[in-house]
């Protein structure tokens, strides 16, 4: 789902490269290095804002707007769980104590090498089977302390 | 010939496991050294039975849900693959009442079909109605849908028709279609599944738009929180190119219309549509003023028609049945159907979709069984995140855009989420601000500022803090929000904190020790 590539200003510069014509390449640009890297790299930004010809402010502008472009490369497994209203009716928010008191994972939390980073979304579109998540791009419905206890595990596991 | 078997490919039958379900048949089939063929569909939209198996027989296709990848042995013993009885057997699909009850006219396919497969989608009635839209001519096509009252299904149900007729007005050395597939309210997925299960019923949809308003480019702007859709839709794309119907001949027609599907970017505000035609041309999704309308000066400064999906996907079976047969669906001003999606706390979650006016109680109560806990229901919110929150007491509330507005609600994307006697609503009142302050673009200050004082006056009341002149104060925020933001977001977060407000203030009046403990 996200790149682990570490990040090379010439690999950065051939991807912006390949859709800079398009229309409103902002974003398709974007996505392409968030694919490759993993997040989008600070040294991008001048990158961006001169293959598009706009100014620096404004390519930061954009990155900064979208949930999605994260700003430091992480490591580790990436669940997005689920806490909008439906999930909340099945009890998400119970998976998400359960997450910092039986595991001490915080959801969201700032970034300490941890195998298992837990980002909250909102709305999977996946909302008759709650409370949903991704696991890594992958789906996952009826999630409940047991799922969330086998994930915390497999992620562990991968980091060993 | 080999037995055709079906598992469905959509991402919610793939979060309970249909991949591993489909491997253990394939590999109890090559044990057994028997032919069957695997096809993927997409979802029939019937969530509690996923992952739902169907096999064709000769007395038609036959389910057995939910079936465990463990169960794939004991399948073949009861000998599925000609109907054979077994627990899980549900029989005929399409006779299961909760499907036979509804009215499917954009879903009809949804679960039957190979969504890739364009030969399946021709065979199972697609593309009708394009080619009767090439047979009227643009005019005819605007007026067609002008005449079945259709209107928009992303939650504003403004007339589509309308949009269609300005746009087609407008002279311009380009126009563009722009769909709105950010489906980002909770308890929606009538989107995602379309475009998993049935993809070239959007393609088509888009094509009769194009072609109707003179536009030869465009977009459908998906979530990036639906990758399973992304993918499955790029690639109807490159097979509707490939098969002609999208590039320089749509159908052979002469008239040139492609396609992109565009990723959103995680940010609920690109929902609203001028916001989602900013992030479109690759800057920061802040809401414009209107006008301009988009119709006549949208993505790029061009006259632009930009429609939610379902709205798109409604107009190939208008044009093949005509307007009249399409209104005759409906209630009022509430014409046609309406994907209903019901979701959270409710026993039998899925996609219903039935003409406008049937009851909200008939909804969750006569398709969803009621709560999946068992316990009674306390409240619904229709609409989403923005949303009104239904108390028991209105359950009879006809569902249509009418009715639902005069119960101070509105019908939204059709996304119906249901909660048990357990949730605190104050707290689903608080969250209504905090998601607003968390999701506003920023442009506005009665969204921008508003939704993050309204969290702060929420909280105060719940502390105990003066609550009578607090309740008052906060009603005076909804007041301003709603009157004073530039867009929806701002303008409906209101929406579901009045309505707990109105029915269900005791939330707001417990002791403030348990309010603090929670």
């Amino acid at each position: 789902m996200v790149g682990r590539t570490a990040f090379d200003a010439n690999l950065a510069r051939t991807l912006i490269d390949r859709k800079r014509d398009a229309p409103g390449a902002t974003l398709p640009i974007l996505h392409d290095l968030l694919d490759e890297f993993g997040y989008i790299d600070d040294a991008a930004i001048p990158l961006i804002a001169d293959a598009l010809n706009i100014s620096r402010a404004e390519a930061l502008g954009v990155v900064s707007f979208y949930h999605d472009f994260r700003r430091s490369p992480i490591d580790g497994r990436v669940l997005r769980l689920c806490r909008a209203e439906s999930c909340q009716a099945m009890g998400c928010e119970d998976l998400v104590s359960h997450l910092r008191v039986g595991h001490g994972v915080e959801v969201d939390g700032a970034d300490n090498g941890s195998e298992l980073h837990v980002e909250s979304v909102y709305c999977l579109g996946n909302c008759a089977l709650s409370p949903a998540a991704l696991l890594d791009g992958e789906p996952i419905g009826r999630l409940d302390r047991d799922r969330i206890d086998a994930i915390v595990a497999g992620a562990q596991g991968k980091m060993q | 010939m080999s037995v055709r078997v079906f598992v469905p490919g959509d991402s919610s039958a793939l979060s309970v496991g249909a991949n591993a379900v489909a491997d253990a048949i394939l590999d109890e089939a090559r044990r057994r050294s028997l032919d069957i063929a695997i096809v993927r569909t997409g979802s029939r939209g019937l969530f509690w039975l996923e992952p739902l198996v169907e096999v064709e027989t000769a007395a038609g296709r036959v389910g057995y849900g939910p079936v465990a990848p463990g169960e794939a042995a004991e399948l073949f013993e009861a000998d599925f693959l000609a109907g054979g009885p077994h627990p899980k057997a549900l029989g005929r699909v399409e006779d299961i009442p909760y499907l036979a009850r509804q009215q499917r006219l954009m879903f009809a396919r949804s679960g039957l079909t190979e969504p890739l497969s364009l030969d399946d989608y021709r065979r199972h009635g697609g593309l009708r109605g394009l080619e009767r839209a090439l047979s009227l001519g643009p005019k005819a096509t605007v007026e067609e849908v002008l005449a079945s009252g259709l209107r928009g299904r992303g939650g504003a149900g403004f007339p589509t028709g309308v949009k269609w007729r300005t746009t087609a007005g407008v002279e311009s050395d380009q126009k563009y279609v722009v769909c709105n597939a950010d489906e980002g309210d909770s308890g929606t997925f009538a989107d995602r599944m379309l475009m998993e299960g049935d993809p070239f019923l959007l393609i088509e949809g888009m094509a009769i738009a194009a072609l109707a308003v003179g536009a030869t480019m465009g977009y459908v702007y998906i979530r990036s929180e639906y990758p399973h859709a992304f993918a499955v839709f790029s690639r109807a794309i490159e097979r509707a190119r490939s098969a002609g119907l999208l590039g320089p001949s749509v159908g052979g027609s002469g008239r040139a219309f492609d396609l992109e599907a565009r990723l959103g970017a995680g940010a609920y505000i690109c929902g609203e549509e001028t916001s989602l035609l900013e992030s479109l041309e690759g800057k920061r999704g802040e809401v414009r003023a209107k006008p301009p309308l988009p119709a006549i000066s949208g993505l790029f400064g061009k006259p632009t028609v930009i429609n939610n999906m379902l709205s798109f996907a409604s107009t190939p079976w208008i044009l093949e049945h005509g307007a009249k047969a399409y209104a005759a669906y409906g209630v009022g001003r509430s014409l046609g159907s309406q994907p209903f999606q019901l979701a959270g706390n409710v026993r039998y979650g899925g996609l219903v979709e039935l003409a406008f006016g049937a009851s909200l109680r008939d909804l969750v109560e006569g398709f969803g069984g009621g709560t999946r806990t068992g316990r009674p229901i306390r409240a619904v919110q229709v609409g989403g995140p923005l949303g009104a929150y239904f108390p028991a007491a209105l359950l009879d509330t006809p569902l249509d855009y009418e009715s639902i507005l005069a119960a101070k609600g509105m019908l939204g994307h059709g996304g119906v989420v249901v909660f048990d006697d357990t949730v605190d609503m104050a707290r689903q009142a608080r969250f209504a601000f905090e998601f607003c302050a968390k999701e506003s673009c920023g442009k506005c200050t009665p969204c921008r500022i508003g939704s993050i004082r309204g969290v702060e006056t929420v909280d105060k009341i719940l502390a105990g803090r003066d609550r009578q002149k607090n309740v008052q104060l906060l009603r005076d925020l909804c007041e301003v929000m709603t009157d004073g933001s530039l867009c929806a977001l701002g303008g409906l977060a209101p929406m579901p904190v009045l309505s707990v407000l109105d029915h269900f203030s005791e939330d707001f009046a417990r002791p403030p020790a348990r309010a603090a403990a929670e």
